[in-house]
């Protein structure tokens, strides 16, 4: 077994690595489900990353309260999806809005995977005392109902980008240590944790260049549902009104905004919910279209 | 067994009173703010401040304000609220009655559903009814409970004028206001327990002594509901009563977006008026339900699973 994975060993190089990936992503072809996921958060990043180009008008600037989808603005400029209460244009506050979402959500679960992972790191190789501690912090955290707790965080700390990264931090890095340390348990007594070992490596070394590497492949499958989560949890902050502090878009917060006139002017709250839906949809199926592949081979 | 049950119920104790102390911590003390100007607004005078402090014994030390609030706690004070300028308990219980109205509702139709739909695509794994009962699944639980209530009221209350758009129970209980707020919480939630129980029914349906049911000549019916559903439904009852721990997210959004006189939109109203005591009552008592629920749950699993019972 060891020989062979020698000789399937790939030259050495960040060329090599940066072409493994691709190829994998290829390996999505196999899933219409998980074709159909990326398209839509490939969809959205477009957006989100050509925003200035896409949206017509200035997000927070009031030009023609209460239009209706397909107006024509009299300054110029169609009102593709109308406008909202205080005549800011709706797609524009979408498109932007979607910046705002995708520039958070993903620090927001880049950085509970830190903590998590390294938590788990600890917590599965290490075991006894550490794992012990780490486990019952986390079992803590987990018992309180997620919004509660987001609630609560926010509520003290105050509602801002910076305050929810740390509130899903807090929130999210549990569940995270748990999945790590259930694979580092599983890792930790192959062969080559014990070569490096014998190599005298440092724990720190393995944890992080032997075990974490091997464990990629689950973690992968959560981080997609985990950002979708995210997305969810952001705009559920933004409709509860402790998300980002307005004007700028956001689109929990839209609803939040024109709820009242949903009855006479649907398109205001209705355009933003199938944004974040949409997007939220393309990370769920991409994270089942990989899983798919993955349990294939 | 025994020795389990203690130890869960043990586990259950610390995790309440850890929290309650991180609630302290963050509610109670300068750690994260001065509760005197939370509760009285910026624009109060430093002597104003300091009178409150004192009169609500703030000058104290902290371990001995933990201790009296804990004790109060324990023994059914609860506090004032400041925003109901009432005793938080009368506030709170029919607030919780109503919420536990809702939930009882949202999972009297969710079980069903989910367990139905789990073990019909755990059946035949693979199958087009699997994949297609699975891909509804991820489209309904993609829909955030807040724009699935929008996108429900459009339909019902403005489209087809079947339902009101409201659940504040204005003049009276009426059933037909708890049907979209039960209709919104269902879709969300039912995906992950149809998930967990077509998982388990997968599982079930590989094993050798359903195969050797098939192959003795049993009628495929009387195998999955005599032989494969017994063991299957084990694991999708914690799941199910984990699911509690989410219901109480949800009526949070649930019960703002359709003013329902719940117990979540209490814990947000609590939370957005700075009304310190409610909220803390009303965090205790989620976090009450949601760890009791899942020590409830480990409990009867093991209650459930003879393997784990005689072990």
């Amino acid at each position: 077994m060891t020989t062979k994975s020698i000789t399937e060993m790939p030259s050495v190089g960040y060329g090599a690595t940066l072409w493994r990936i691709i190829k994998s992503f290829g390996l999505l072809r196999e899933s219409w489900v998980g074709m159909i996921g990326a398209f839509l958060v490939l969809f959205w990043v477009f957006i989100a990353v050509f925003a200035p180009l896409i949206a017509q008008f200035d997000p927070n600037a009031a030009i023609q309260p209460f239009a209706k989808p397909g107006t024509v603005g009299a300054s110029g400029g169609t009102f593709w999806l109308g406008t909202d209460h205080m005549g800011r244009d709706i797609l524009s506050r979408i498109v932007w809005g979607s910046r705002t979402v995708l520039f958070y959500a993903p620090i927001a679960t880049v950085s509970a995977y830190t903590v998590g992972i390294l938590m788990g790191l600890m917590a599965g190789y290490r075991g006894g005392l550490v794992d012990d501690i780490l486990s019952r912090i986390s079992d803590i955290i987990l018992s309180f109902p997620v919004l509660v707790l987001y609630i609560i965080v926010i509520a003290t700390i105050g509602a801002s980008g910076f305050n929810i990264v740390i509130a899903i931090t807090f929130a999210s890095s549990p569940g995270i240590m748990r999945i790590v340390r259930g694979l580092v348990l599983d890792l930790r007594n192959r062969d080559y944790v014990a070569a490096a070992q014998t190599r005298g490596e440092s724990d720190w070394r393995i944890m992080l260049f032997e075990i974490l590497p091997n464990a990629r492949g689950p973690l992968i499958v959560d981080a997609c549902l985990r950002l979708g989560y995210v997305i969810i949890t952001i705009g559920v902050l933004g409709f509860l009104g402790l998300g980002l502090p307005p004007p700028d878009p956001d689109w929990g917060g839209m609803v939040n905004e024109t709820r009242q006139m949903a009855m006479v002017f649907p398109h205001m709250t209705m355009f933003p919910c199938i944004a974040i839906s949409s997007l939220i949809l393309g990370f769920n199926l991409l994270a089942d279209g990989l899983r798919e592949i993955s349990l294939r081979d | 067994m025994v020795l389990l049950l203690l130890k869960r119920i043990g586990f259950m104790i610390f995790t309440m009173i850890i929290v309650s102390m991180i609630l302290f911590m963050l509610l109670e003390t300068g750690l994260t703010g001065d509760p005197a100007t939370r509760v009285l607004g910026n624009f109060a005078s430093d002597e104003q401040k300091e009178l409150w402090r004192d009169q609500h014994g703030y000058n104290q030390m902290v371990v001995v304000r933990y201790a009296k609030w804990l004790g109060n706690f324990a023994t059914g004070d609860l506090g004032t609220s400041i925003r109901y300028k009432g005793p938080v308990k009368e506030v709170l219980l029919p607030r919780l009655w109503n919420t536990a109205i809702l939930g009882f509702w949202t999972f009297a139709i969710m079980i069903p559903l989910s367990l139905t739909l789990g073990v019909l695509s755990g059946m035949k794994e693979g199958s087009l009814l699997d994949r297609g009962i699975s891909v509804f699944g991820i489209l309904t639980t993609s829909v955030p409970e807040f724009a699935s209530a929008v996108f429900f009221s459009a339909l019902f209350v403005f489209g087809l004028k079947w339902l009101p758009g409201t659940s504040s129970m204005a003049s009276g209980f009426e059933f037909k206001q708890l049907i979209l707020p039960a209709m919104v919480l269902v879709v969300y939630d039912f995906g992950y327990v149809a998930r967990m129980t077509r998982a388990s029914m997968a599982e079930v349906m590989t094993s050798q002594y359903i195969r050797s049911a098939v192959l003795k000549g049993l009628p495929y019916r009387q195998v999955i509901i005599r032989h494969a559903l017994r063991n299957a439904l084990i694991a999708p009852f914690t799941v199910i009563m984990l699911q509690i721990n989410w219901l109480l997210s949800g009526v949070i959004v649930v019960e703002f977006f359709f003013a329902y006189k719940g117990f979540g939109a209490l814990l947000l109203e609590a939370s957005l008026n700075n009304d310190i005591a409610l909220l803390e009552a009303c965090a205790m008592v989620a976090v009450v339900v949601a760890v009791s629920s899942q020590t409830l749950a480990d409990i009867g699993y093991t209650f459930l699973n003879p393997r784990i019972r005689f072990s």
